[in-house]
C-alpha cells in the first residue's frame, strides 16, 4: 500500500454508470472552497442577469449569433476566463514547490498536485491559447479581406460552442470525480486503463475530442473564407500579413488536428474496449503514441505562434507608420515554417533511444526553423528602422515580445541539439524555454492584439495606465518566474516534482513563486484595465481609425456594423486602407441590398448534447450517451431542412445605420 | 538608494552561492563534460545573432520615436533591401551550418548507445537498471548482485547501462555524469556513462511516472576500486537472494522505498523482466512474437489470453495502491462463439503457451 487514501470502488449501475456519491470530493477543502467561491460568484451573476433582464438579450445577441465578430469576442472571453483557471493552477504549483523542500510535503498531496499540473497544461494550450488565437482570427481576418462574414457562419457558431463544451467538461472534473494525472500529453502506458484508473483520463479524452471537433471545423471554415471570400481585386499577395498567417495556421490545423483526433481515439479504444495499441502487453507500443502525439503537437505550437507573428506584423507596421519591411519574405518565411513544423517532431524525445543519424536529422531540421523565424524578427526590426514609432500599448507588448521571444528562441535551439537535450530533457530548463516562447510570444501577442483591436471592436481605447501596469506585471513577472527555472534546469532539476530533498533549490523556487505573484498583478491589472476602460468609455472614445492604421478592417466604423462594409471595396494593392486614405476615399451613398446569414440555435444545442455525451462517456452512463448522441444527430439532420437561413438588409436600412453610426 | 540595493545584492549573491550544484555546467563525467562543452559552443554561436537583435529591439523603437526632434530620416518607402535580405538570411544560415556541423559530430560522439571504449578508461562494468513503481533496481549481472535505490560504480571506469521498466516509462538521469535515456516496459534501451572522480551524485527518474515519482531518487556512489569491491562484498554478505518471487514482491508499488541489497540474482532475471514474463504463468514477449510470426494462436488461442496479460495485474488507483480490474473471461466468449466445444483442439493450452 502506497498511501492510506483509497480511490472510490469501481462500481457500475445502469442509471448512474460509474458515478457514485463517493466521487464528489467533499473531503478536499481546497476543492470545496473553490466550489463555494465559484457557486457564490455564479449565483450573483445569475441573480444580476435576472434582475436586469439580460437572459433574452444574451441568448439572442450572443449565444445564437453567427456574426464572426461576436463569436470572436466570445472566444476571447472564453480564453480570459479559462486563463484565470489555468493561472490558479500555476499559482498552486508554484506555492507547492516553494514549500515542499527537504522533507516538507507542502500542502498538495501527489494525487492532487499531479491533477493540477496536468490541468494547467491542458487548459492553457487547448482552452486559453487556442480560443485566443481562434478568436483573434475570427474577429479580424474577415474584416481584413473585406468580407461580410466567414464562409460558413453557422459552422463558426457551432465550432465555438463545441470548444466551450470541451472547456466545461474539463471544469466539471473539478467537482465531479477528478482530472487526469498524466501530464498534458497523457503518455501511455501511464494514461492506459491499468495505470490511470478512475474517470480523470476519460475527462481528458472526451474534453479534447469534443473541443477538437470545434477546432478542426473552424480551421476548414477560415481556410474557405480566405480562399473564397476576399474583396474583389484582392490577390493573394495583396492580403494583409495577418490574413496570410491565418491561412497558414488553419492549413496547419486541418493537417494536424486529425492526427490528434485519431491518436486519442486509439487511446480511447485501449481504455474502453480493451484494445492494445499502446499497452505494454499484447504487442502494444507506447512509443507509437508518443510519435503520433508529437506529430500533432509540434505543429500545434506553430498553430499558436504563427497568427501571433501576423499580429505583430500589423502592429509594427501601423505604429512605425511604414509598410511592413519585406512582405514577400514574410509570407515565404511563414510558409517555410509551416512545412518544416511537420518534420521536427522527434526532437521532443531524443532521449528515447533513436540512433545518432535520426537524432541529428531532427536536430538540424529544428535548427533550420530558426532561420525563417529569425528573418521575421529582422523584418519587424527593419520596419521600425527609419519609421515614426509611436510607443502605444500594443508596441509595449511588441518590444517585450521581441526581446523575450528572441531569448526563448535561443534556448529552443539549444534544446534542439541532441546531446544538450540529453541533459536538459524534462528539466525545468525545458519548462522555462517553452514558457519563454509561449508567454513571450503567444500571451504578449494576444495582449498586443487585444490592445490594438479593442478600439475596433468597441469604439474606445483601453486605459493606458492600467494597460501599462498589466504589461509590466507580465513582463517583470515572467522574468522573475522563469529565469530561476533556467538556473534550476542547469542544476538538473526535473519537472513535475511534488517535493524535493535538496534545500539549495528552494530559494529559486521561492523567487519563481514571487514571479508568479507579479504575473498575478499583471492579470488583475488586465481586468482592472477592462473595467476602467468600459467605465470611462466616453473619455476613451475614438473614431473608426484611432491608430492611423493601414489595413481594411479599419475602413469601416468602430464597432463595425453587422454587415461590416456598406459596400464592396475594390482592392488595388497592399495596405489598401492606407491607399484609400491617401486617395481621399469616402463611402458612396448608393447602397445595394446586403445578403446576411440568419442566427440559429442549432450550434449551441448540438454542443450542449455533446457535453452531455462526453459526461456520459466519462462515467459509462450508456443510456445517456446514446440519448445525447442520437439527439446530436437528429438536431444536425433537422438543421439541414431549415431553409430559412438568410435575409437581406435593404438599402434604406443600410443608409440609416451608416448615418447613425457616423454621427455617434 | 545604494543602501536599499545592498541587501538585495547580498541576497542575490547568497542565492548564487547557496551551495547549489550546477551539475549540467560543472559535471563530473566525460559524457556530461562533452555535453556541457557543446552547450557552451552552441550558446556562443547563437549569441552572434542574438545580441545584435536584442540591441536593435530596444534601440530602434527609441531612436525612431515619432516624437523625435529630427524626423528627416523618416523613410516610408524603405520596405525592401536585397542587401539586408542577404544578411538576414545569410548570417543565420551560416550559423546553423556551423551549429549543424557541431551537432553532427557531437551527436555521433555522444550517442548514448555508443560504448565508451574509446576513452581507454579501464574495464567497463555492466548495470541493468529497472524502473519499478517507484524505485530503481540495479542488477550487476557480472557480479550477481543487485541493489535498490543505490547505484555504486567504480570511478574512472565506463558503466554500460541496460534499461527497462516494469510498468510505465521513466528516464534514468544522473545529471553530473551525463544525459538521460528512457526506460520502457517490454523494451531494452542502452546508456553509457562514466564518473571521472569519486563522489556522490544525485540520480532520479526524470520522466513523470505516477504518484511516487517525486521520491524516485537514488544516489550514484562513484568509488575507487577498493571501496567498490568492499561495497560488493557488503552487498553479498547482507543481501537476500533476488529470484522471480522476490522480484514480484519488490515490483509491487511503493513510495520512497529504502536502500536495500540482494546478494544473489537469478540467472536471466533481467531478460525475463524485459520479456514481461517474470511470473511463470505468463508468455514472454519474444515467444509471443514468434508465435505471431508463425500465424498466431488462431481461434483456439482465445482461451490462452490470460497468459499474455500483463498490465491488468499491475493496475493502480490514483494514490498508487494496487487495484484489481474486472477480469474479462475470454474462455466464455470463446465458448459462446463456438457452439460445439467438442470441436476444440484438445492440446493442454497452458502447457503449450509457456515454452
Amino acid at each position: 500500500m502506497a498511501t492510506e487514501h483509497l480511490q472510490p470502488q469501481e462500481t457500475w449501475s445502469p442509471i448512474f454508470g460509474r458515478l457514485t456519491l463517493d466521487w464528489i470530493p467533499y473531503h478536499e477543502p481546497i476543492l470545496i472552497g473553490t466550489f463555494l467561491g465559484v457557486a457564490f460568484a455564479g449565483l450573483i451573476v445569475l441573480a444580476l442577469m435576472t434582475r436586469f433582464r439580460l437572459w433574452l438579450p444574451l441568448w439572442r445577441n450572443w449565444v445564437i449569433s453567427v456574426d464572426h465578430k461576436k463569436i470572436g469576442i466570445m472566444y476571447m472571453v472564453l480564453g480570459f476566463v479559462m486563463m484565470v483557471r489555468g493561472f490558479a493552477d500555476a499559482l498552486m504549483m508554484r506555492l507547492q514547490q516553494a514549500l515542499a523542500a527537504g522533507g516538507a510535503e507542502g500542502y498538495l498531496p501527489p494525487h492532487h498536485y499531479d491533477q493540477v499540473f496536468t490541468a494547467h497544461g491542458v487548459i492553457m494550450i487547448f482552452f486559453v491559447a487556442m480560443p485566443f488565437v481562434t478568436g483573434i482570427m475570427n474577429y479580424v481576418m474577415p474584416t481584413q479581406i473585406g468580407a461580410r462574414d466567414v464562409a460558413f457562419p453557422f459552422l463558426n457558431n457551432f465550432s465555438f460552442w463545441m470548444t466551450v463544451a470541451g472547456a466545461l467538461l474539463v471544469n466539471l472534473s473539478l467537482f465531479i470525480g477528478e482530472f487526469a494525472r498524466v501530464g498534458w500529453l497523457a503518455f501511455p502506458p501511464l494514461s492506459g486503463a491499468a495505470y490511470s484508473t478512475g474517470p480523470g483520463m476519460d475527462y481528458y479524452l472526451w474534453a479534447l475530442q469534443i473541443a477538437g471537433v470545434g477546432t478542426t471545423l473552424s480551421g476548414i471554415n477560415l481556410i474557405a473564407t480566405i480562399l473564397k471570400m476576399r474583396a474583389p481585386g484582392m490577390k493573394m499577395m495583396m492580403m494583409p500579413i495577418f490574413t496570410w498567417t491565418s491561412l497558414i495556421t488553419n492549413v496547419l490545423i486541418v493537417a494536424a488536428f486529425p492526427v490528434l483526433t485519431a491518436t486519442l481515439a486509439l487511446l480511447t479504444l485501449d481504455r474502453y474496449l480493451g484494445f492494445h495499441f499502446f499497452t505494454n502487453d499484447f504487442g502494444g507500443n507506447a512509443m507509437m503514441y508518443i510519435n503520433l502525439i508529437w506529430i500533432w503537437g509540434h505543429p500545434e505550437v506553430y498553430i499558436l505562434i504563427i497568427p501571433i507573428f501576423g499580429v505583430f506584423s500589423e502592429v509594427v507596421a501601423t505604429f512605425s507608420r511604414k509598410p511592413l519591411f519585406g512582405y514577400t519574405t514574410m509570407v515565404w518565411a511563414t510558409a517555410c515554417i509551416m512545412v518544416l513544423s511537420f518534420v521536427v517532431w522527434l526532437h521532443h524525445f531524443f532521449t528515447m533511444g533513436s540512433g545518432a543519424n535520426v537524432n541529428t536529422f531532427f536536430g538540424i531540421t529544428t535548427m533550420i526553423i530558426a532561420v525563417p523565424t529569425g528573418v521575421k524578427i529582422f523584418n519587424w526590426l527593419f520596419t521600425m528602422y527609419r519609421g515614426k514609432v509611436r510607443l502605444e500599448l500594443p508596441m509595449y507588448w511588441t518590444i517585450g515580445f521581441l526581446v523575450t521571444f528572441t531569448i526563448g528562441g535561443m534556448t529552443g535551439v539549444l534544446l534542439a541539439v541532441p546531446p544538450v537535450d540529453f541533459q536538459l530533457h524534462n528539466t525545468l530548463f525545458l519548462i522555462a524555454h517553452f514558457h519563454n516562447v509561449i508567454i513571450g510570444g503567444v500571451v504578449f501577442g494576444v495582449y498586443a492584439a487585444v490592445t490594438y483591436w479593442w478600439p475596433k471592436a468597441f469604439g474606445f481605447k483601453l486605459d493606458d495606465r492600467w494597460g501599462k501596469r498589466a504589461f509590466w506585471g507580465w513582463f517583470v513577472g515572467f522574468y522573475l518566474a522563469f529565469m530561476p527555472l533556467y538556473a534550476l534546469g542547469l542544476m538538473g532539476v526535473t519537472r513535475r516534482m511534488n517535493s524535493y530533498a535538496d534545500m539549495g533549490w528552494q530559494p529559486y523556487f521561492i523567487v519563481a513563486a514571487l514571479g508568479a505573484v507579479v504575473i498575478l498583478f499583471g492579470i488583475l491589472s488586465t481586468f482592472m484595465c477592462f473595467y476602467v476602460s468600459i467605465r470611462d468609455r466616453k473619455r476613451l472614445a475614438c473614431g473608426g481609425d484611432p491608430w492611423d492604421a493601414r489595413t481594411l478592417e479599419w475602413a469601416n466604423q468602430s464597432p463595425p456594423q453587422k454587415y461590416n462594409f456598406p459596400q464592396d471595396i475594390l482592392v488595388t494593392g497592399r495596405d489598401m486602407f492606407w491607399k484609400m486614405k491617401e486617395e481621399g476615399f469616402t463611402w458612396s451613398t448608393d447602397y445595394q441590398p446586403i445578403h446576411m446569414p440568419k442566427d440559429t440555435a442549432t450550434g449551441v444545442l448540438i454542443s450542449a448534447f455533446a457535453l452531455g455525451f462526453g459526461f456520459a462517456m466519462v462515467w459509462y452512463i450508456w443510456w445517456l450517451a446514446i440519448l445525447c448522441f442520437v439527439a446530436m444527430l437528429a438536431i444536425g439532420i433537422a438543421h439541414t431542412f431549415n431553409y430559412n437561413r438568410d435575409y437581406y438588409i435593404q438599402p434604406d436600412e443600410v443608409a440609416a445605420t451608416e448615418a447613425k453610426g457616423a454621427s455617434a | 538608494m545604494l543602501r536599499k540595493i545592498k541587501p538585495l545584492l547580498a541576497a542575490a549573491g547568497a542565492l548564487a552561492l547557496s551551495g547549489c550544484q550546477y551539475h549540467v555546467l560543472s559535471p563530473s563525467g566525460w559524457v556530461a563534460h562533452q555535453e556541457r562543452n557543446l552547450l557552451i559552443i552552441s550558446t556562443l554561436l547563437m549569441l552572434i545573432v542574438i545580441l545584435p537583435v536584442l540591441f536593435m529591439a530596444v534601440y530602434f523603437p527609441l531612436k525612431y520615436r515619432a516624437d523625435r526632434e529630427d524626423t528627416s530620416d523618416y523613410d516610408p518607402t524603405f520596405t525592401h533591401s536585397s542587401r539586408l535580405e542577404l544578411v538576414v538570411w545569410g548570417v543565420p544560415i551560416l550559423i546553423i551550418l556551423g551549429l549543424g556541423y557541431f551537432t553532427w559530430v557531437y551527436t555521433h560522439r555522444l550517442d548514448p548507445y555508443r560504448p565508451l571504449d574509446h576513452l581507454e578508461a579501464g574495464e567497463a562494468i555492466e548495470v541493468q537498471a529497472v524502473s519499478l513503481d517507484w524505485k530503481w533496481l540495479f542488477i550487476y549481472p557480472e557480479l550477481g548482485i543487485a541493489s535498490v535505490n543505490e547505484l555504486a560504480i567504480p570511478a574512472g571506469r565506463p558503466v554500460n547501462f541496460s534499461l527497462t521498466s516494469s510498468t510505465v516509462m521513466n528516464t534514468l538521469s544522473i545529471p553530473a555524469l551525463g544525459g538521460m535515456v528512457y526506460s520502457m516496459a517490454g523494451m531494452e534501451t542502452k546508456l553509457h556513462l562514466i564518473a571521472d572522480s569519486e563522489g556522490t551524485y544525485p540520480g532520479r527518474s526524470a520522466h513523470y511516472s505516477g504518484p511516487g515519482f517525486s521520491q524516485m531518487t537514488f544516489d550514484a556512489l562513484a568509488m575507487d576500486d577498493a571501496a567498490f569491491d568492499a561495497w560488493v562484498a557488503k552487498v553479498k554478505a547482507e543481501g537476500d537472494a533476488l529470484d522471480a518471487a522476490t522480484y514480484l514482491a519488490l515490483e509491487t508499488p511503493s513510495i520512497d522505498a529504502p536502500v536495500s541489497y540482494y546478494g544473489s540474482v537469478s540467472e536471466g532475471l533481467f531478460d525475463r523482466i524485459v520479456g514481461l514474463c517474470v511470473d511463470d504463468d505468463t508468455v514472454c514477449m519474444g515467444d509471443m512474437m514468434m508465435m505471431d510470426m508463425m500465424g498466431g494462436g488462431g481461434l483456439q488461442g482465445i482461451p490462452n489470453v490470460p497468459f499474455y496479460e500483463y498490465d491488468r495485474h499491475r493496475a493502480i488507483d490514483g494514490f498508487g495502491n494496487p487495484v484489481s480490474l474486472p477480469a474479462p473471461e475470454p474462455k466464455h466468449y470463446y465458448e459462446a462463439f463456438l457452439a460445439d466445444p467438442d470441436q476444440l483442439c484438445r492440446t493442454p493450452l497452458a502447457a503449450e503457451a509457456k515454452s
